[in-house]
């Protein structure tokens, strides 16, 4: 079932495009991998998904970006409720310099979803176990989100992003800033958290993508190349620049 | 390897390799020159004042005896209460405290033992008997505040050997102080009156609590009116204002702003605050607005460098969290530049603190001989003190100046280590 449709999406940075008409089906439930040479502007259409890129003023967006029938891409729709059922994981690690404890709990604060204190501390819980970070700081849940390790950091980046249960969460390289064994804990969680959530990720790592994605999409300069199934682009792609990429003859 | 890098060298590499170390080497004594340049001014500034100004904390004393005579004081009662002896006539007995130092004097030279003593011994030998009623009767030892004219000459500042015409210490007063001060009755203790009492005429009986509370006043004043102004002005400019001609054209005011001569800050508070809204002249009130003008753009221009210093990640962070623009500048940006915005209006503020000109234009270089309660008192500030007391001519504000100074310094350094505490103790690490 799809749970995100992208048609027709163009956006310019200026007088400069950066995407040409994406069309694009997300699944639900699914994790859908976008990749492709640096610049090709997989991050671009992610930061779509969520409205990131109002922040950036020059940036215009034109198209149709449908989640559940309901148009994303409009000056009608409140961002912060979409933002509050689409999480985000940025590239580097970016925990508020707060404690572990308010790192996660700020999305449940603003969006009035814990009544007490209690069930405050259970969405704590629950967060940092989904994000498979409980063990490792439960007895340090007051200390400086940033005094964690980096891996640690961007768990509790992704413990903070499932806190208010969003229906998708959206990863924009995750794993680029961590080591090997960091990156499996990533990956690993990714893969459990797809039973809750449809995940869109964006990677430069062909073996990750490979690795967690039901879906992967192939950018190049702005043009998504191919989508389809994982392991269809892997094995046998229907274009050649996405045969090309793959192997590693460009990019 | 390495060896070979010596031996393989041809002379015209060497010369280059020699200038270039020469050229390092004399680069460096450059640096230490100035250095050395810097520190000796400093040294030299630091010894002027602290050598003229060490000697206005001490205080000198001249001990006397005086007989609380009740028939001087004019008091009939058997036993006098407090109102009686509060309006007891002490002319008589103060007068006869200084004479009794050298009784073989003709009266009509009388006065030369009483210039001795500050104008108020009259007072002083008032108070120690309201402080001690049983002393009514009896002949007890007095201390009473030297003028400045004996204090000046006591700390060695007054030169004894020009001729008596152009001296204001006489041949007879020396003679009597060194009488005194061989008998030990001429005291130095540390002058806590330096701090306690308001400005005054005489230099033995003037100090500072006026213009420092006039100072502390504006200060807190100022920070009052422009704090709040700068830091909301500085967080709408820098995360909600669109980036266009006009926040440009604003941005550059700001910055000139900060470059105005302060002078021209005063003639605004003389006519506007003092002419237009007519708020009470020479108060410190009038004082801090006029300075908070001058603290604004600083404060505005430390706000918005510290908000800019705030990684965007922080603000994604929290955007993506579905957290609005306000939500993300005030549960984040803000905080986070809260140390650097802090240290700055310290800064700005002790640069006020130091301001003299536009507060002589707004009139608070009166002179003020009572301790202000409230801002909208008449006060001095501490450099304008200074000016006011550079200007006397006594010898006794001489070294008035430099200990005026001295607290100032002080107040400043202070002001600048809190600077420094706030930024380094509350300035927040992320990776």
């Amino acid at each position: 079932m799809s749970k995100i449709k992208a048609e027709n999406v163009n956006v310019y940075y200026g007088s400069k495009q950066a995407l040409f008409d994406v069309s694009i089906d997300i699944a639900e439930k699914e994790v859908t991998a976008l990749i492709g040479p640096s610049g090709c502007g997989k991050s671009t259409f992610l930061r779509c998904l969520n409205r990131m890129n109002d922040v950036i003023e020059i940036c215009r967006v034109e198209g149709s970006i449908k989640m559940d029938n309901l148009e994303l891409n409009s000056r009608k729709l409140d961002v912060v409720r979409l933002r509050e059922n689409v999480g985000m994981v940025f590239q580097k690690p970016n925990p508020f310099p707060k404690t572990i404890y308010e790192n996660v709990a700020y999305g449940p604060t603003i969006h009035g979803i814990a009544q007490s204190k209690e069930e405050m501390d259970q969405i704590v819980e629950t967060s940092l176990k989904k994000a498979a970070l409980w063990n490792e700081v439960k007895d340090r849940l007051d200390e400086i989100g940033t005094g964690l390790s980096g891996g640690q950091q961007q768990r509790l980046c992704i413990a903070r992003a499932i806190s208010v249960s969003p229906e998708v969460i959206l990863m924009d390289e995750p794993c680029s800033a961590l080591d090997p064994i960091a990156t499996a804990q990533i990956e690993e969680l990714i893969d459990d958290l797809k039973k809750e959530v449809t995940i869109v990720i964006v990677t430069h790592s062909m073996s990750q993508a490979a690795r967690v994605s039901q879906k992967t999409g192939f950018f190049h300069l702005g043009k998504l190349i191919e989508f389809g199934p994982t392991d269809k682009i892997f094995k046998n792609p229907d274009n050649q620049q996405t045969q090309d990429y793959i192997t590693g003859r460009f990019g | 390897m390495l060896k070979n890098i010596g031996k393989n060298m041809n002379s015209f590499k060497k010369n280059l390799l020699k200038k270039r170390y020469n050229a390092e080497r004399r680069f460096q004594w450059y640096g230490k020159i100035a250095i050395g340049l810097a520190l000796s001014f400093l040294a030299v500034f630091m010894f002027q004042i602290f050598s003229k100004g060490y000697s206005a904390f001490q205080k000198t004393w001249i001990v006397t005896e005086v007989h609380y005579d009740k028939e001087l004081l004019l008091i009939d009662a058997e036993s006098p209460s407090k109102d009686d002896l509060e309006n007891a006539d002490y002319y008589d007995v103060a007068y006869k405290a200084m004479t009794s130092l050298d009784t073989g004097l003709p009266e009509e030279e009388d006065r030369q033992l009483i210039q001795m003593v500050s104008y108020k011994y009259e007072a002083e030998v008032k108070d120690l008997l309201l402080k001690n009623p049983d002393f009514l009767g009896k002949i007890v030892p007095i201390k009473l505040t030297a003028s400045d004219d004996v204090d000046q000459v006591h700390k060695g500042n007054y030169p004894r050997d020009i001729p008596e015409k152009n001296r204001r210490v006489n041949d007879y007063q020396l003679q009597i102080y060194d009488m005194l001060n061989e008998r030990g009755d001429i005291l130095s203790e540390f002058n806590i009156s330096f701090f306690t009492s308001p400005d005054s005429r005489e230099a033995e009986l003037a100090g500072i609590a006026s213009s420092f509370m006039g100072t502390v006043f504006s200060i807190l004043v100022c920070l009052a009116f422009s704090f709040p102004v700068a830091v909301l002005a500085a967080i709408y400019l820098e995360e909600f204002a669109p980036k266009n001609k006009f926040t440009d054209f604003i941005e550059v005011n700001i910055n000139n702003l900060a470059a105005v001569p302060s002078i021209v800050f005063g003639l605004l508070g003389l006519g506007v605050l003092l002419a237009v809204f007519n708020l009470p002249r020479s108060t410190p009130l009038v004082g801090g607005i006029t300075l908070s003008l001058m603290t604004l753009p600083t404060i505005i221009i430390a706000a918005r460098a510290s908000l800019k210093a705030v990684p965007p990640s922080i603000r994604e962070a929290a955007l993506a969290m579905g957290a609005s623009n306000m939500q993300t500048t005030m549960h984040h940006t803000v905080p986070l530049s809260m140390p650097g915005t802090l240290s700055g209006t310290i800064i700005g503020l002790a640069q006020a603190l130091g301001e003299t000109a536009p507060l002589i234009l707004i009139g608070m270089v009166a002179f003020v001989n009572t301790i202000p309660g409230t801002p909208v008192d008449p006060a001095a500030s501490l450099p304008v003190q200074i000016y006011i007391w550079s200007e006397s001519a006594e010898r006794g504000f001489v070294e008035k100046v430099s200990a005026c100074i001295m607290v100032l310094l002080a107040f400043l350094i202070l002001m600048n280590l809190a600077a420094q505490i706030v930024r380094h103790k509350f300035e927040k690490k992320w990776s």
